[in-house]
Formats: structure tokens, C-alpha cells, sequence
């Protein structure tokens, strides 16, 4: 019997994808979604203990006041559970030491970022700020926030786990600060070589790219999210919850060969299988 | 001491605002700059060691791989001039507030204990400017002086030191009595001390107040609780809050007497119980089982049937006065505002889709500009960002909408914002749109802090816009704010912690309260427990503020504290202000002292209900302008696709969040390219469900200049037609109805107002005979009386306007249509006859052309066909279909085409039209309840069998060639153009 798979989408201060994100880990197969608010984990009423899989889904925490999720690391690296319990920063590093996976999308790929959570998990920077931030997100080349369809590379050397087996992927971004800088040379040496950059936005040839619209932000080497040496936490700036129905497809009404799931459902059943074994 | 930090960029990293600015000032102002960079500034307020601000400050304030900072010192670089803009006093700074929640979590500190943090930004320009130009920059561009500051230094000036200016509102604490308003003056000193506060009170109105109060027992009862017997000023601003034409809609309830032709006068006793109300009654009947409605007019929003276990909820609000002044902070504050009407309907619903239409002059205007308007371009690019932060930061997926162009909306932009919203038809085993506060329930107000913003947003709307037009008509909304509360009481809700919920909008808590308060049948306020912003507000404006973010509740004593937890859990400020009653009366106190206490029936009755006379001035012409002969069909075609109206909204509708919530069907651009506009849009609210909601609007205040009934005729069938013609059931729809008009009130200084007063009556009446005919109800809806500007000898009146919006359904979103034509040898028809209907039409605009032909709507033959047309694109039958509108079948044949990337080969000779009918009607005439349809030829057969007794025919097919080639009746092709061309022409207008 196959271990049962948890999942925790984590909501509330200014997150709103919590709904579409709970439906694609609910598609993939997960045996219990369940959408708490982070006001509850501050609480204490939840806990990450006992789940495998956290999401931390799209949205503008704390309006993204300070920069995209700024504010919203603070409060994770800083704010205690409870009165003067664990810091919540502590119980996600505990979360990861016990194997779990972490899929940040958009703003929570920001948090992630922001964190030191990706493209390798720093632990004093994540639980107190001391270490070092490795990468961040930058506003779009364009200065606007923009919502339209981009198409993604997969890099199969990846050890991302989100995206195993996938080659390529249709999915909206939404937003105006996606693109993705890189804390020195090193650190890109590191994504290169280790093949931390699961996605890339790719023109029409499916290469990656960095020209305008296909690459929506100006990403550098057309990156579009970073994972962590074990490729267990995974942020991406585009949304593969917007893609879980056929219809949610810019042109579904052109192509009546698409099949009923969207694709973007994939990156949660890759989490989902794994959990399981 | 304060402290000031300073953010920049590190080098490398892109200055995406400085470069956006470059651009403008380059584009807008046609000044040259060589560099723009911008610093973020935070000024911390005293009270913290400068070691501690130090070990702390790149935590809270910067990100280290994008940014650096420095304290109390100047950023580095170099520049010409340095432009600083940062908030007034009072002005909600939500950056401010967040940087001071992050310094609270980094110092383990409560908020209470950590300082105050302002935000502000540095512009620096390189680049050989004067500082008149800077000034012009800094003012015409960077700042709205209203609700900003602005400082510009020379490099020397900033050289000596940068001010760490913290805008602390520096209000006394003022001392609280009960102030007596005089009303025995004349009538001249009675209509001065309406206009003088801001009343928006009529001298009849304020006759009425006196006599109310100087009335036994009213005066009897005052003496004994040790009132006034004149109103005092908290009582008097409550009335003239709730009599003010935005709250009472008094136009739309007067007795009208109505002259068409001399000598017959039609008196109508209410427009809104006549035509709108008297239209959905008749049609509720009609329909009888197939009803939809649950509740109508009676709530905040409109409520009808969705599924067995959901109802839809929907309201369009105008937020046209605060725009005109800020358009940024008006359109923001439209769009929060807005949501908080489905949220505050019945129980509360959960927000699913926002829309708006914003009517606006030419952003190319290049006349002078009144005094206190901005620039068309500027309340664009104004409004664009207040929709992408209320409606991106809020969550709440843009799907429809559009941009009306016309010079006179230079006088009053238009700002209509619109939310949709879904909620469980029963929560704990009681239906969810039924509420009622009891006596004895506590009054809690949820949400944000009161302070001076929006004082008198409500009587400000009602009136036109003056040079004394208040500063403090504007507000600023705060997304998060607003989201932290509604997430809070979504719980609450479903806890079943409240009886009653409403929102605070237009006259604040009077209002709110005033409304919840109806049911019980009395409440007692204690203002002096309200949570403010900042000292110095008087107990009248504390009552009155229009501040954002609030939701009022009754709630029962024994669930307060649940509530009361909750609220401090999320963070969310709840406040207890009183208790619900059955006194009969509204008393409003300060501690013990009683500041006054209004009879409830003549708050909400004691209105006198206006008397006004309406004459219809037949137009000056005869009949239309001879058609211009041998136009270029193709050259009129490109210049109609580029028309500010007709042209590419992408812009827009990227920089809006169109999808989040996951259940995105038919998007507002569609098509191979993503060029197509799209009809209306359709979403799964349910994403585990098939069923799919509809939303399409209709507005074409052109019709209106030359006749206002086929102008609102024409609206509602172009909302309907756009639902329609991607896949809404027509049985099924439900629209709501937003009138913004010229004053319409007859005056010395408003000559015209019996004319506007027939344009409405005759607008209501279309209004109404369409929706009885359609059986469409009207389920909400928002007038807007006083849409002209006055200052000086400039008067600008807008047209006839009359915003439609339809919210369809369809059991199956999946079996949507779309707009762009789909394969080579596809079959393309038109579908419903095309009449001369070239007045008031693009075309008709574009070359200067008048005439009196403005386009009919045939309700019989569009009804049938409407429901025909269901049939076939639920049966799979239609491969695309786009609604000829704007423009005529010539625009809609060239975005199909383009939008499906594909070519279309046209037989004008075929196309179904009135006799005598010439190649230029045709192609360009504005006949509602017309269709361009593409069928594949696998289901020709079908298709022609269903739509057998309808005016419709085989015109051309798609073709594999990217041309469009239209055959003229005589004169061989009269178009030939290439896809690109026709794109081009179609996207290059508005691509800023």
C-alpha cells in the first residue's frame, strides 16, 4: 500500500490562488488537500508536521508592498507560532529535513527566493537571515505586469522531482517582477551545472529564449523558476494551476485534440508519485 | 530623532520604474532626459536607537541581491535634479504600514511599540532640464499634488541634506459638542448652507427637515432627552447623507411630468417602479418556474439562480467624481468598493470576476485643458493602474470591460467597476441572501481605521464638479487590507458569527448603519469607541467617513467573542460601536453625551419626492446627409479598425490579472495570435464543476445624441448578443442597468436639464420594453445624475450614457464559442438582416457624416434568433461567431479573420439586408442582433436546417489565404487586404 500523500496550501494576507492550486494537487491524486491560512500556522492550530507537500501559491502577500514577498520572508523568518514558540522559518526547515517537498509558484516562488530557499537551501539565512541569498526576482524588463501564455522548456538533467518526464508545458504568467537574478557568478555556475533551472521560457522552436514576449520578463538565459540541489523545493514564476482544464488553454477552441486535464496538472502528480513511493 | 533610508538599485540590475518614467516623460510631455533612476525611501519615525534601526534595516528594506541602502545619508550616483514624492497627511500610505509591520516582526515588537514608517520616492533625472520643466514633470506626471507632495532640489540642494519628512497628521484632539444648525434662515441662506457644506440638499428638502423637527411629538421628545430643537450638525449630515441623490436615486423615484408633443403630458410616478423594477416584475412573472431571480433591488447586489446549490451575485458601481480628480485612487477605490457589494449581499459571497468600462476623452486630446481636470492620457494611465492594483492585488480575475472614447467625458471621466461574486444558496441550513440584524445585536465595525477620507464622497457624487470640490471626496484603497478582512469573514461566516453584514461606502456608517438598522428598527452608536487614523476628527465626520476597507456587522452578543478572536487572529481591527434596537430611533452619542437621535421612518421616508418636468426637443435636422459616393472600402475599413473605440485593447487587458481563480474559459483576447477580441468571457467558478458563468456588457452612448431609446435599446441588445454569441442560454440571463447622465434637472443655470430628464425617461422606457421582451431582468443597478463640469464659463455635459451588463450562464462551459474563424473551408454566414443604420455610427464619426438613422433594435426577430442561435452553438454546430457591433460586419469580418489567422473570401450580394441597401451599408451600418458565424462544412446541413425561418445567409468561406476579400453588389472587390495590414491597423492606435 502506498504511502498516504498530504498537502498543505498555505493562504491568506494577500495570497489568492489557494483554490486552483488545493484543484490541480486534488487532480494529481493527493489523498488530503488541505488550505490553511498562515494566521492559523502563526496560531498554532496547523502545523507543517504531517504533511508532505507544502504549496505556497501565487498572490501578493502583504500586497507585495516592500518588493514581491518581501514582507512575507520577514514574516516567516521572523514570526513566532504561538506567543513565543518556533519561529515559522524553523518548522520549514524541519519540514524539509524529513524529506518533504516545497512547490513555490509566482509570488511564492518570490518567498522562496527571498527565503534562501532556492536555488539551494541556505539554512541560517532561511531561519535568521545570517546566510545568504542566492537569488531574487527583479521587476519585468518591461515594467508592467502582464498576464499572457508562455511556453516552457523542461531540462531533463534537472534533479527537479516536479518535473520529471515532462518536456515541455503551456502556462500563463501573471505578473510584474519575474525576472530572475542570480546572486553572482558563482551562484550561476552552481544553477548551470547542477541543472537547478528545471524551466526556461522557450520561443517557438521550444529553445530557450530571452526575447520578448515569449520570454515575458527578460529572465537571463530565459530561466523561469530554480530548484534546490535535490530537487525537492521547486519555484517557478509561471502558473501550472491555471492550466488544469482543458478550456483554461488560450486557444482550446482551436484545438479540439487537447485532452480534458490540463497540463499543467503534471508538475503536482510528479510530486504526488513520488510522496507515494 | 526620524530616519531616513534610502533604497537603489545595485548596479546591473535593471531600474524598471526609471526606465518607464524615461519613457513617459519622452512620450507624454515631449521632454528629453538622458537617465531616470529612482530610490525608494522610507523615513522612520523617532523613537528607535540608531544601533538597533542599523542591525535591522537591510533585513526589513532591502532585498541583497537587488538593492542597497543607506541611512540619514544621500544614495549614491549622480543627477541633474532629484524629484521627491511622498504622501500628504492623512493620505493612506500602504507601504508605509507594511515596512512598519515587517520592522515590528524583525524587532520582536509589537506594532504598537515599533515607529511609524512613510514611504516616499526619489526621482532622479540626468538630462539638461529647467526647473520649471522638472516641475511640470513632477507635476503633470509623477505626482497627483491632491493627495501628494513634491519637492524638487538642484544636485546643490540635495547636496546640503535630505529631509527625513515624517507626514504625522497633526490633528488636536478636539473637544466634542453638540453643535445646533439654524434652519429658519431664507432660502437664499438655506441653499448657501447647503452648497457651503456639501449637503447636495434642496431648500424643499431642508423645509421638509425643519418642519420634521419643529413637529410634535418630534419636539417634544427632543426636549426631553435634552436636544436641540433644530437638527445638530451630526443629524443634519446624516440626513443630507441619506437623501443625497447617490443614496436615494430621488431622480429616478420623482413624480415626472413628460411632454412629447404639445399639449399631452405623461406623468409618471417613479422611473425606477415604472420601467426597471416594473420590468423585472413583469418578467419574473413571465417566466414564471424558469424565474431566476432570488433577490433584486433589495440588497447590495443583485442575486440570481446559478446551480442547485449556488447563487450568482452581481453589482456595477460608477466612481466617476473621485476619478475625475485622482484617477488612480478614484479607480481603485472604485474597484475595492465595488467588491465590497456582493461581499456585503445577504451573508456574503465570494468574489469570483470584476469588469469595468471606463468613458473617457481622446488620450491624443490636444485642446487646452479646463481648470482642476487632467489630461485624458493621464486619467487613463490613472485608471490602468488603479484596476491592476485593485483588481491584480485583490485576486479577483478582470474579464470584461472596455474604453469609450468621446471628447466630452473630458468634463467626467466615467469609471464604471463591476464584481461578480458566488455564494452557497443555504449556509448552516439557512438561505445565504437573507440577513436581518435584531435587536439587541452588537454593532461591529470590521476592516480599516476611520480618518477624513471620503468625507462626503456621497453628496460630492451629487453634485457637479465646482471649483470648491472637496480634496477629501478622495480615498485610497488597500487590497490587502480589504483581503485580510474578507478571508476573516468568509470564516466568520460560515461559523455563523453574524446576522447582518453590509459594507461601508457612501456616507460610512451613517449609511451602513442607518440601512442595517431599518430591520431591527433602531440602533445606539457610541462614536467615541470608533478606531481612528489619526486625532482631530469631529464626531460628524467620524460618522460620515468614507475610509475604506469596512464592513459593518450585527452580531449576537454570545458570538462576539468568537468574532472578537478570529478578528486578532487575522489581524483584522474589529470594533464594537453600540447595539441594534427597536427605539424606533437612530441615536448617536459621544460617551454618555447624546449627539443625536433621528426618527428611523423619517431618515429612510421623510424624503419629499421630487417633482420635475421632462420635454423631448425634436432634433434640429430633417433627416440624414446624402452617403458619401466611391470610398475606398478598404482604406475606410483600416481606418475604422484604428478608431480609439473599434481598436486593440491588449494594453490593458494584459496588465490585468484575467485569470486567478483558476477557471478561465474564454479569455478577453482570443485566437491563434491572441489578437481576437472576444465577445464576452466566460469562467468555471466551480472548478470541479462543468457549469459556466457569462459576463458581456453594452454601451453606445453615440446612439444617444440622436435618440436616447434606440441608444439604451441598443445597449441591452448588445449585451445580450455579446453573451450570446459565445454560448450563454438567453433564457438565463440577468443584466443590470447603470445610467450616468447630464444633470437632468431643469435650472436657471441648466437650461437643458427638461431635455436630459425626457433623454432618461425615454432611455428607462427602451430599457424596459427590451428586458420584458427578451425576458431579461433587471436585477441591479447605479445612477449617476450629475455628470457635467462648471467652472468658469466652461460647462461640459457628457452624453446619454447607459451602461448594460449581462451575467449568463451555461451548464456547460466547455461548449463555448469563440470569435476567431477556425479552418480553410469553413462556411461563413451573417446571420440577421442588415439595415441603413449609419447614424451615430464609427463610420459615420469617422468621416463626419450625421443623420437621424440611428440603429433599431427589432426585439421580435432578435429574441427568436438569439434562441436559435443557443441552440445551434450547444450543439456543436458553430465554429466561431463574433457579434457585429462597432464598426459593422466590415470590423467584425477583419477580427475574425486576423484573430483566427486565416483568410475570409466575402460575397456582399448575399448578405441578407434591406432593400436598396449599397455596398458601404453593407459593410459598415451598426444593425443590432447581427452575427458573422463560421459552420464546418461536416455540419452545414444541420446548421441551415435549425436556422431555417431566420435572415440569414451563406456569404463566403475561410480561406487558407491571409486576405481578406470582399465582392462588392456591383462594382467587383471592393476590399483586398492582407491580414497583416488589417492587424496592424487594428493594434497600432492604443499599443502604448
Amino acid at each position: 500500500m502506498a504511502a498516504s500523500v498530504k498537502v498543505l496550501v498555505v493562504t491568506g494576507n494577500g495570497t489568492n490562488c489557494e483554490r486552483e492550486t488545493a484543484h490541480a494537487a486534488r487532480l494529481a491524486g493527493a489523498d488530503r488537500v488541505d488550505v490553511r491560512m498562515i494566521w492559523d500556522l502563526l496560531a498554532g492550530d496547523v502545523s507543517l508536521d504531517g504533511y508532505q507537500l507544502l504549496c505556497l501559491p501565487g498572490g501578493f502577500l502583504d500586497g507585495d508592498d516592500l518588493g514581491a514577498a518581501k514582507a512575507a520572508a520577514v514574516r516567516w523568518r521572523f514570526a513566532r507560532v504561538g506567543e513565543r514558540g518556533e519561529r515559522l522559518a524553523e518548522q520549514l526547515m524541519r519540514f524539509f529535513d524529513a524529506g518533504n517537498l516545497v512547490l513555490g509558484i509566482c509570488n511564492g516562488f518570490q518567498l522562496m527566493a527571498r527565503l534562501g530557499v532556492v536555488p539551494a537551501v541556505d539554512r541560517s539565512e532561511v531561519v535568521s537571515g545570517a546566510g545568504r541569498q542566492q537569488a531574487s526576482l527583479g521587476a519585468n524588463d518591461s515594467g508592467r505586469f502582464e498576464d499572457r501564455w508562455v511556453r516552457l522548456v523542461v531540462d531533463p538533467k534537472s534533479p527537479c522531482i516536479f518535473t520529471r518526464g515532462l518536456a515541455s508545458l503551456e502556462v500563463p504568467v501573471r505578473h510584474g517582477e519575474g525576472k530572475v537574478i542570480l546572486g553572482g557568478a558563482e551562484v550561476t555556475r552552481r544553477v548551470e551545472s547542477l541543472h537547478l533551472a528545471p524551466v526556461r521560457y522557450a520561443d517557438s522552436t521550444g529553445c530557450a529564449t530571452e526575447s520578448y514576449p515569449d520570454n515575458p520578463n527578460g529572465s537571463p538565459g530565459g530561466i523561469a523558476g530554480l530548484c534546490d540541489p535535490t530537487g525537492r523545493c521547486f519555484g517557478l514564476m509561471p502558473h501550472p494551476e491555471a492550466f488544469t482544464h482543458r478550456t483554461n488553454h488560450p486557444r482550446w477552441t482551436r484545438l479540439p485534440e487537447l485532452p480534458e486535464e490540463g497540463a499543467g496538472v503534471a508538475i503536482f502528480r510528479n510530486a504526488v508519485e513520488h510522496l507515494r513511493q | 530623532m526620524a530616519h531616513r533610508i534610502a533604497v537603489f538599485k545595485r548596479p546591473q540590475i535593471t531600474d524598471a520604474l526609471g526606465q518607464q518614467t524615461l519613457r513617459r516623460v519622452s512620450m507624454d510631455l515631449d521632454l528629453e532626459l538622458e537617465r531616470v533612476e529612482t530610490v525608494d525611501v522610507y523615513v522612520v519615525a523617532s523613537g528607535l536607537e540608531e544601533e538597533v534601526l542599523a542591525r535591522v534595516a537591510r533585513e526589513v528594506f532591502t532585498d541583497p541581491v537587488l538593492e542597497d541602502l543607506v541611512v540619514d545619508e544621500p544614495a549614491p550616483g549622480d543627477f541633474d535634479w532629484l524629484v521627491e514624492v511622498g504622501f500628504r497627511p492623512g493620505v493612506t500610505d500602504n507601504v508605509g504600514r507594511t515596512a512598519r509591520e515587517s520592522l515590528a516582526l524583525a524587532l520582536d515588537r509589537p506594532i504598537s511599540e515599533t515607529p511609524a514608517v512613510y514611504s516616499a520616492r526619489e526621482f532622479r533625472f540626468v538630462g539638461a532640464l529647467e526647473r520649471a520643466q522638472v516641475e511640470r514633470i513632477a507635476t503633470e506626471l509623477l505626482a497627483n499634488t491632491l493627495i501628494e507632495r513634491v519637492t524638487v532640489l538642484s544636485a546643490d540642494e540635495a547636496a546640503a541634506g535630505l529631509a527625513a519628512t515624517t507626514v504625522r497628521v497633526t490633528g488636536l484632539e478636539a473637544e466634542v459638542t453638540v453643535k445646533e444648525v439654524d434652519l429658519s434662515g431664507s432660502d437664499e441662506d438655506l441653499a448657501s448652507l447647503s452648497r457651503d457644506g456639501v449637503l447636495a440638499l434642496s431648500v424643499e428638502e431642508l423645509h421638509a427637515i425643519g418642519d420634521h423637527f419643529a413637529s410634535e411629538p418630534v419636539a417634544a421628545e427632543r426636549r426631553e432627552r435634552g436636544l436641540p430643537s433644530s437638527p445638530t450638525d451630526i443629524e443634519l449630515e446624516c440626513l443630507a447623507q441619506t437623501w443625497s441623490e447617490h443614496c436615494k436615486h430621488k431622480i429616478f423615484n420623482a413624480h415626472i411630468y413628460y411632454s412629447r408633443a404639445v399639449g399631452e403630458v405623461e406623468v409618471i410616478d417613479s422611473l425606477f417602479d415604472t420601467f426597471i423594477k416594473g420590468a423585472t416584475d413583469q418578467v419574473r412573472e413571465q417566466r414564471g418556474e424558469g424565474d431566476i431571480c432570488v433577490s433584486v433591488f433589495t440588497d447590495n447586489a443583485g442575486v440570481v439562480r446559478f446551480s442547485e446549490d449556488h447563487n450568482l451575485v452581481f453589482k456595477v458601481e460608477t466612481h466617476n467624481s473621485p476619478s475625475a480628480l485622482d484617477p488612480y485612487g478614484g479607480a481603485l477605490t472604485g474597484i475595492v468598493g465595488v467588491n465590497r457589494d456582493p461581499f456585503g449581499t445577504g451573508l456574503g459571497a465570494e468574489l469570483i470576476f470584476n469588469t469595468n468600462v471606463f468613458c473617457l476623452a481622446s488620450p491624443f486630446f490636444e485642446g487646452e485643458i479646463p481648470a482642476r481636470l487632467l489630461h485624458p492620457r493621464r486619467v487613463l494611465e490613472g485608471v490602468r493602474q488603479g484596476v491592476e492594483h485593485g483588481g491584480n492585488k485583490s485576486g479577483i480575475p478582470t474579464v470584461n470591460g472596455s474604453l469609450v472614447f468621446d471628447e466630452r467625458y473630458l468634463g467626467k471621466p466615467l469609471v464604471y467597476c463591476g464584481t461578480g461574486g458566488i455564494m452557497p444558496t443555504e449556509i448552516r441550513g439557512a438561505p445565504s441572501h437573507e440577513k436581518a440584524a435584531r435587536p439587541g445585536d452588537v454593532i461591529v465595525m470590521v476592516g480599516g481605521r476611520i480618518g477624513a477620507d471620503g468625507i462626503h464622497g456621497a453628496t460630492f457624487s451629487s453634485e457637479e464638479l465646482h471649483e470648491g470640490s472637496p480634496a477629501t471626496a478622495v480615498q485610497i484603497g488597500d487590497p490587502i487590507t480589504q483581503k485580510r478582512m474578507t478571508d476573516m469573514l468568509l470564516v466568520a461566516r460560515d461559523r455563523g458569527l453574524y446576522s447582518a453584514i453590509t459594507d461601508n461606502g457612501a456616507g460610512g456608517l451613517s449609511s451602513s448603519i442607518g440601512e442595517m438598522a431599518r430591520d431591527p428598527g433602531g440602533a445606539d452608536v457610541d462614536l467615541s469607541l470608533a478606531p481612528l487614523k489619526y486625532p482631530g476628527l469631529a464626531p460628524w465626520e467620524i460618522f460620515l467617513s468614507e475610509a475604506q476597507e469596512r464592513m459593518t456587522l450585527s452580531v449576537d452578543p454570545r458570538n462576539l467573542e468568537e468574532l472578537m478572536a478570529l478578528a486578532g487572529r487575522y489581524q483584522v481591527e474589529a470594533t464594537a460601536l453600540g447595539t441594534f434596537n427597536d427605539t424606533g430611533l437612530l441615536s448617536v452619542r459621544w460617551g454618555e453625551m447624546l449627539l443625536g437621535s433621528l426618527d428611523m421612518a423619517f431618515l429612510h421616508e421623510g424624503v419629499p419626492t421630487m417633482r420635475l418636468e421632462a420635454r423631448l426637443e425634436t432634433p434640429a435636422r430633417a433627416g440624414d446627409d446624402p452617403l458619401p459616393r466611391d470610398l475606398d472600402c478598404g482604406e475606410t475599413t483600416l481606418a475604422l479598425l484604428g478608431r480609439l473605440n473599434v481598436c486593440s485593447k491588449e494594453y490593458w487587458v494584459r496588465q490585468y490579472d484575467h485569470e486567478v481563480g483558476g477557471g478561465s474559459v474564454v479569455k478577453p483576447l482570443c485566437g491563434e495570435r491572441g489578437d481576437g477580441p472576444s465577445d464576452a468571457a466566460v469562467l468555471r467558478p466551480l472548478l470541479d464543476r462543468p457549469e459556466g458563468v457569462v459576463v458581456a456588457h453594452g454601451i453606445c452612448p453615440r446612439y444617444g445624441d440622436i435618440d436616447a431609446y434606440h441608444m439604451a435599446a441598443c445597449a441591452l441588445d448588445e449585451a445580450v448578443r455579446n453573451a450570446v454569441a459565445v454560448g450563454a442560454d438567453p433564457t438565463r440571463l440577468a443584466a443590470l442597468d447603470n445610467f450616468c447622465w447630464s444633470d437632468p434637472v431643469q435650472s436657471d443655470s441648466n437650461p437643458e436639464g427638461r431635455h436630459k430628464l425626457a433623454q432618461l425617461v425615454e432611455a428607462c422606457r427602451a430599457l424596459h420594453d427590451a428586458c420584458v421582451f427578451y425576458g431579461v431582468p433587471l436585477i441591479s443597478g447605479k445612477d449617476s445624475m450629475k455628470n457635467d463640469y462648471r467652472i468658469g464659463d466652461t460647462r461640459i455635459g457628457i452624453p446619454p450614457t447607459l451602461l448594460v451588463s449581462v451575467l449568463g450562464q451555461m451548464p456547460d462551459a466547455s461548449m463555448a464559442v469563440t470569435m476567431d474563424v477556425k479552418r480553410p473551408g469553413h462556411l461563413v454566414y451573417v446571420v440577421g438582416t442588415t439595415g441603413h443604420h449609419m447614424a451615430g455610427t464609427e463610420w459615420a464619426a469617422h468621416l463626419g457624416w450625421s443623420g437621424l438613422s440611428v440603429p433599431v433594435v427589432d426585439l421580435k426577430e432578435n429574441e427568436e434568433r438569439y434562441r436559435r442561435l443557443h441552440e445551434a452553438i450547444v450543439g456543436g454546430l458553430v465554429a466561431s461567431c463574433h457579434d457585429i457591433s462597432d464598426g459593422g460586419l466590415a470590423v467584425a469580418m477583419a477580427e475574425s479573420a486576423f484573430a483566427g489567422d486565416l483568410g475570409l473570401e466575402v460575397d456582399l450580394g448575399l448578405v441578407p439586408r434591406e432593400e436598396l441597401a449599397s455596398g458601404e451599408v453593407i459593410l459598415f451600418s451598426e444593425t443590432p442582433g447581427r452575427f458573422l458565424v463560421t459552420v464546418s462544412p461536416r455540419y452545414t446541413e444541420s446548421w441551415e436546417r435549425l436556422m431555417a425561418d431566420q435572415e440569414m445567409s451563406l456569404v463566403g468561406t475561410v480561406t487558407q489565404e491571409r486576405r481578406l476579400k470582399v465582392k462588392g453588389l456591383t462594382k467587383g472587390v471592393l476590399i483586398d487586404l492582407d491580414l497583416e495590414t488589417l492587424r496592424d491597423a487594428w493594434r497600432r492606435p492604443l499599443d502604448l
